[in-house]
């Protein structure tokens, strides 16, 4: 039997973008009023600024008992909304959704905390809020603080706590939950190693005592090791669903050649500051074939224009290269030099036969005397990488993050004479 | 968890379940209130003693100005400084948790965009800090009682009513803002003019006595906090204190109708809290 079933679900936002973002006044709200009062016959500009936008639209799904499931899709896809929408906080516009049994959604690490109370009263305070009774926080009080190391710092307020100490004590609360349904949302981005292998630790747990797991992250890894199921998420649909590692191939490959230029006519639109603001970015591949993709054998070449608006600026760039899963593979930077007003240019040159196959993602920093990031480019550019081989007979995934040809060789070095 | 839990979420689908809800949850309302407390009194040192120091000085500057300045007259029989006190004590009351349930969405904002229970719950957790408060110049009046050697009336039987009254009239308002300071944020710089002027309209320095047998007698009345701190001077003073039960009729009702219909207003407007947040 499913435990969340969900038909035609969608969420609408107005998003009105003469206010971005802030709540309006009420002397908008009156003044717009009278304008419309008194100037009926042309409508108020007001009026074209606002716009319907769907974070969600139609979705439909139902998830079993005993599921897993990752939800993956870039910023904006939807994901957010739709763990809102399951956790109450926020409710659809159309649709229905069906949940069986206890659900408890850990949206945030260490909601509602107050930093004047001490760790113990914000155990108290915090199980509350995520719908613990004082006898089940009572009884899962010694595990919580066990789990998040704290035990000498109980009676100290939380704002004295480090940062790395809030989060696991955030994390130990909700871990104890114990609900049937557990939805999680990036949590996994905060704290360290070690503590991040205790979390997935005991989210599988969650999942192997026959409970249901909703999970979002961008770590598609921690997806892949976590979740049996997946759903990709794009512009507000739900379009793809099924076994993880299928989903989690079809996302990766949507989003290859995605963008392999992104350029900016003028200065005005251009992202930057009143100090850099840049003009271009692209990469030239050398097509080793007339396929025109981008394999292993392919040398990669890296330009970035920018305008620097400060004359005798001293600048350099600084080139970072992850993996899709957010892996750093390394980091250049060129040598500094100072600039007049006008476009400064800096191109760099990946060779061929030294990235492994997969998806890359490139982040420009331009940086002032050596040391003052101006500008940080991330997720500037996307790009995969194809795998290529020649005279192999094997066709297993080849291991690694790059994939140099190095002088390796082998050859006889003695005979064994048979007589 | 032998409990089967069903939910249906759809658009306005919480109302079914609201007020279960609302019971359901009803140790998060214990423990929000004890949060509101005990920060209060840790933030500040001195705490207890604003508490204190608050309607004492309030109480020395309105006998001033009002009874030596403006030479109002006291209700006969009753020393002017305990009538002033009185009615500071309540209207405190009133305003403190007014103000702090006007604004209890927008302080809670952090648990509004994280976790769901029923939203009624901030407003209604908001009301204790002030009632601790009111506790404190409770204590105040009757230690000056003593010092005006100003017998307590039997009458104080009757206190937890107008309490009451009070915390239901100061819901009815806050709701409405409460709500309202969500979708609206200059809301927020009319509340304290709101209470600044109200203080005024309400017989807190002066008797209702000077208002009788006005023309504007009946409109004064509509006012329910008239009733209110009139009915609540009655009570620990005496008959002597002036109390037309007349003002307690339009009171009540005056209320009980604010009440429902900025519970109406804010259950219409719950649901959307986050999206203006």
């Amino acid at each position: 039997m499913p435990v969340i079933t969900a038909e035609n679900i969608s969420k609408k936002y107005i998003i009105d973008h003469q206010r971005k973002g802030g709540s309006p006044s009420l002397r908008d709200v009156v003044s717009e009023s009278m304008n419309k009062l008194f100037s009926r016959k042309q409508e108020s500009p007001d009026f074209a600024e606002k716009e319907e936008f769907w974070a969600l639209r139609d979705v439909n799904f139902s998830i079993e008992q005993g599921d897993r499931i990752g939800i993956v899709g870039h910023n904006g896809a939807g994901k957010s909304t739709l763990l809102k929408i399951l956790s109450r906080i926020t409710e659809p516009t159309t649709g229905e959704i069906r949940i069986e049994g206890r659900i408890a959604s850990l949206l945030e690490v260490g909601t509602g905390f107050h930093p004047e109370l001490t760790g113990r009263e914000n155990i108290f305070l915090n199980g509350a809020i995520l719908g613990m009774s004082k006898s089940e926080i009572k009884q899962s009080f010694d595990a919580i603080v066990d789990f998040a190391g704290v035990e000498k710092f109980l009676d100290t307020p939380v704002k004295r706590y480090s940062s790395g100490m809030y989060v696991r004590l955030g994390f130990a609360i909700a871990a104890h939950l114990n609900p049937e349904i557990l939805i999680v949302d990036e949590v996994l981005a905060v704290g360290d190693t070690e503590f991040q292998k205790k979390c997935l630790g005991k989210m599988r747990d969650v999942s192997e005592s026959g409970r249901t797991l909703l999970f979002v992250s961008h770590n598609l890894t921690a997806i892949q090791a976590l979740c049996n199921k997946s759903f990709y998420f794009e512009k507000g649909r739900l379009i793809d669903q099924g076994d993880t590692t299928h989903i989690v191939t079809n996302y990766l490959s949507k989003v290859s050649h995605k963008s392999l230029e992104k350029h900016w006519d003028s200065i005005e639109s251009a992202p930057g500051n009143d100090q850099v603001r840049v003009k271009r970015f692209k990469l030239f591949p050398e097509y080793q074939d007339e396929l025109n993709h981008i394999d292993v054998r392919t040398p990669i070449n890296f330009q970035f224009e920018f305008w620097n608006l400060v004359e005798g600026a001293n600048l350099n760039l600084s080139m970072h290269l992850y993996t899709f899963t957010g892996e750093c593979i390394f980091n250049v930077g060129t040598q500094s030099e100072t600039f007049a007003k006008g476009l400064v240019r800096g191109v760099c040159e990946i060779p061929g036969h030294f990235l492994n196959d997969g998806s890359y993602v490139v982040s420009m920093m331009i940086v002032k005397d050596t040391s003052t990031v101006l500008y940080n480019m991330e997720e500037a550019l996307v790009f995969d990488i194809e795998d290529y081989r020649e005279n192999v007979t094997w066709y297993g995934k080849w291991p690694g993050y790059i994939r140099p040809q190095l002088n390796f060789s082998i050859r006889q070095t003695e005979h064994v004479v048979n007589d | 968890m032998a409990i089967q839990h069903t939910i249906t979420i759809k658009a306005g689908g919480s109302e079914k379940d609201y007020w279960k809800d609302l019971w359901l949850n009803r140790q998060l309302l214990w423990i929000l209130s004890k949060r509101d407390i005990s920060v209060r009194y840790k933030q500040t040192l001195l705490g207890v003693a604003w508490s204190v120091l608050r309607p004492l000085a309030t109480m020395i500057v309105m006998v001033f100005v009002f009874s030596y300045v403006a030479k109002l007259k006291s209700d006969p029989g009753v020393p002017y400084p305990l009538m002033v006190l009185c009615g500071i004590t309540i209207w405190t009351f009133f305003s403190n948790t007014f103000q702090q349930i006007s604004n209890s969405i927008l302080l809670n904002s952090n648990l509004v965009s994280k976790v769901y229970f029923p939203r009624l719950l901030m407003p209604l957790s908001s009301v204790a800090v002030g009632f601790v408060d009111f506790l404190v110049t409770f204590g105040i009046f009757l230690v000056m009682t003593i010092f005006f050697k100003h017998p307590i009336s039997w009458t104080i039987v009757f206190l937890p009513c107008f309490i009451l009254l009070t915390f239901i009239t100061s819901l009815g308002f806050g709701l409405f803002f409460a709500a309202l300071n969500v979708r609206f944020r200059d809301i927020g710089q009319l509340i304290p003019f709101l209470v600044q002027v109200g203080m005024y309209l309400c017989p807190v320095a002066y008797s209702s006595r000077e208002v009788n047998n006005t023309w504007y007698e009946k409109y004064y009345n509509l006012n329910p906090l008239v009733g209110i701190i009139d009915g609540f001077r009655w009570c620990l003073l005496g008959d002597k204190a002036y109390f037309n039960p007349q003002s307690l009729y339009s009171t009540a009702i005056i209320s009980f109708v604010i009440l429902i219909l900025s519970l109406i207003y804010f259950r219409k407007k719950e649901n959307t809290f986050v999206d203006h947040i």
